[in-house]
């Protein structure tokens, strides 16, 4: 295992893990980002393994949607070293973390009001015909809304119309969309921010329910959510955020939710993490 | 996928509800402006505005009207091509207008012939450098370079500098004004080469125009281009999330407005036969109006070629309607500034109408 992470995605020399990484999806090694002054994370330690669902709790500020950002390439990392699918790993934007199968569902749901479902999608990566055209090349959005209407299927997700633009479409439906995106694309790791916060009670067990598919499929997924119930329901392991470092590490089994409401507050530290707080 | 499926929560939909596309609704305006127009020549003038009254003139249509309507649109209308993708990226381009002077000076410095009427011809800008007679290639290369750069210089500073298109552009339309000043300080340039004169001559500017709208209709609608274009004006977060890289996309959509404007600069001076520094004065705002009629929304991520050709088609019923029924041009202009703020009230009261499902 150890000789296939001494590469990165391009074949070039890189930093090796010092852990055996083995069925390690994900794993991130003092990780760090300052805006500024702002020290927005800090030094932060986080491994994913295949299969596994992992939920990222902490207050406001704590640092979970910037972790997101670094991870994901929104945006460059400050320090630290990140190795993905067994493969060090720098991405230098959002498309190419895409590409090698992170797939996130952002707050803000990443779509574009006045295009429709396929191309919403497919936005950013559509199949092309003619690639020779460079930025002119020619959509196949025959064989885009075939992959479409595969991804809703594996996912569960109805949508009564492919042709009509999003922006008319409820919150649950807006959901779904973005994340019937992680199931078009057979991502390695899929990621979600805040998936139900606006969400009604129906629309959520909808959600719930696709999340509980990837489970049973054995994809990996990291959930930031502030709903415990959810959190405890669907995930196997809780990692707190507090002022950007990680304080907690708990299996779902060896805790519950006042125990993680005291980490994310600040009433409690793990011994290991003691120096962060 | 045209069943009314059960969606997330039992929502359905129902698929005979779904509302016109908005050229419709630009086309139905287009019709009925012209049957006013129609009646009101029976009513007034006792002479069609459409049909061939003519006794000497075969032929169901006046002909010769149609084709003027389309005819002293389609140079503006070229430049409106372009406007409107700046538009549907949420931009604006207000330089279009003095782009079309400053190229059309220098292309046409390029273009000139060497003698008239057996005397040396001087006065050509480049005639002590023997630079006269050239082949018809150069000029036009030389103009389609000018509004490529133009548009370029407008690209990166909307995309790199974070200042808004209106200042971006106005600073272009400010300067390029002066380039066209600068030239040939303030001399017209006349007297192109007869291949250079064949560009607009006739109903060339038509064909060109239609080329060039058939063109950029199926790159926005069939290309990644296209669906980026509408991405970014849609949600600009959301297209960079998705990883479009947005910067480098609105430098070639900038880029291709200036380029269009270049080619309305060759159409128009070889049509006129002379290139002067204050020619295309206010051709942006037309261009904009044509768009803005054709149902592109300033707010970007919706609208389509076919709107504009059908704005741009508005646009010239009525000035043509004017002339039609013997009124001043005061008129004209009041009646089409009437009618951009009309399309943007009515575009938006369909919009809110469409949002409550109606």
């Amino acid at each position: 295992m150890a000789s296939d992470i001494q590469t990165n995605l391009s074949g070039a020399e890189a930093p090796k893990s010092d852990t055996q990484l083995g069925d390690v999806i994900l794993r991130t090694k003092g990780l760090t980002k300052h805006y500024g002054g702002v020290h927005a994370l800090v030094d932060c330690n986080f491994e994913i393994r295949k299969g596994e669902h992992v939920a990222i709790m902490g207050d406001n500020g704590a640092g979970k949607s910037t972790f997101v950002r670094q991870i994901t390439a929104v945006e460059q990392r400050t320090a630290g070293k990140v190795w993905f699918d067994g493969q060090y790993v720098e991405f230098d934007g959002p498309l190419e973390a895409r590409e090698a199968g992170i797939e996130t569902v952002f707050q803000t749901l990443a779509l574009a009001d006045h295009l429709d479902v396929p191309d919403n999608l497919f936005l950013g990566r559509e199949k092309t015909r003619f690639d020779w055209l460079g930025p002119f090349r020619v959509l196949d959005y025959k064989g885009m809304r075939e992959a479409t209407r595969q991804g809703l299927e594996k996912t569960g997700v109805k949508i009564p119309n492919l042709s009509n633009t999003i922006q008319y479409m409820s919150g649950g439906q807006r959901q779904c969309v973005a994340i019937a995106r992680t199931a078009t694309f057979h991502s390695k790791l899929t990621i979600m921010v805040e998936p139900t916060a606006a969400l009604g009670v129906q629309e959520t067990e909808q959600v719930e329910n696709i999340i509980r598919t990837l489970k049973e499929q054995g994809e990996p997924l990291i959930l930031i959510s502030h709903n415990m119930r959810q959190v405890m329901d669907l995930c196997d392991r809780i990692v707190v955020w507090r002022r950007g470092r990680v304080v907690a590490n708990l299996r779902k089994e060896e805790t519950d939710g006042q125990d993680v409401v005291a980490y994310i507050t600040g009433a409690k530290t793990q011994p290991e993490y003691a120096d962060a707080a | 996928m045209a069943e009314a499926s059960h969606g997330i929560g039992g929502l359905t939909f129902d698929t005979s509800k779904r509302s016109l596309p908005p050229e419709a609704g630009v086309a139905i305006a287009l019709v009925l402006i012209v049957v006013i127009f129609e009646l009101l020549g029976r009513l007034l003038m006792n002479d069609s505005f459409l049909f061939n009254t003519r006794e000497n003139v075969d032929g169901l249509f006046n002909v010769a009207r149609l084709q003027i309507i389309i005819l002293q649109v389609s140079i503006i209308g070229i430049i409106a091509l372009g406007v409107t993708q700046v538009i549907i990226t949420g931009g604006i381009d207000l330089s279009s207008g003095s782009i079309v002077a400053a190229t059309a000076m220098i292309a046409m410095s390029f273009a000139q012939v060497g003698e008239i009427n057996g005397l040396e011809n001087t006065r050509a800008v480049f005639f002590e450098q023997g630079l006269v007679d050239l082949p018809v290639i150069l000029p036009i290369a030389v103009g389609i370079g000018c509004g490529l750069v133009a548009g370029l210089i407008n690209g990166l500073l909307v995309a790199y500098t974070g200042i808004p298109p209106f200042i971006a552009t106005l600073g272009m339309m400010v300067s390029a004004r002066g380039v066209a000043k600068w030239w040939t300080a303030g001399q017209p340039v006349s007297f192109p080469t007869e291949s250079y004169a064949a560009i607009g001559a006739g109903m060339m500017p038509v064909f060109i125009f239609a080329f060039l709208a058939i063109l950029f209709h199926l790159i926005l609608r069939h290309t990644v281009y296209g669906k980026h274009t509408y991405a970014i004006g849609s949600s600009e977060a959301a297209a960079r999330m998705s990883g479009i890289k947005v910067a480098r996309h609105k430098v070639l959509v900038y880029t291709i407005a200036g380029l269009l404007a270049g080619v309305a600069a060759l159409v128009l001076s070889s049509k006129n036969l002379t290139a002067q520094a204050g020619m295309g004065m206010m051709y942006e705002l037309d261009a904009i109006a044509m768009a803005v009629i054709g149902g592109i929304s300033l707010q970007g991520g919706r609208g389509s070629i076919l709107g504009t050709v059908l704005g741009a088609m508005i646009f010239g019923v009525i000035i043509s309607g004017f002339t039609f029924l013997r009124l001043d041009a005061y008129y004209q202009e009041m009646v089409k500034g009437a009618i951009i703020v009309g399309a943007v009230v009515l575009d938006q009261w369909r919009q809110r109408r469409a949002a409550i499902g109606k």
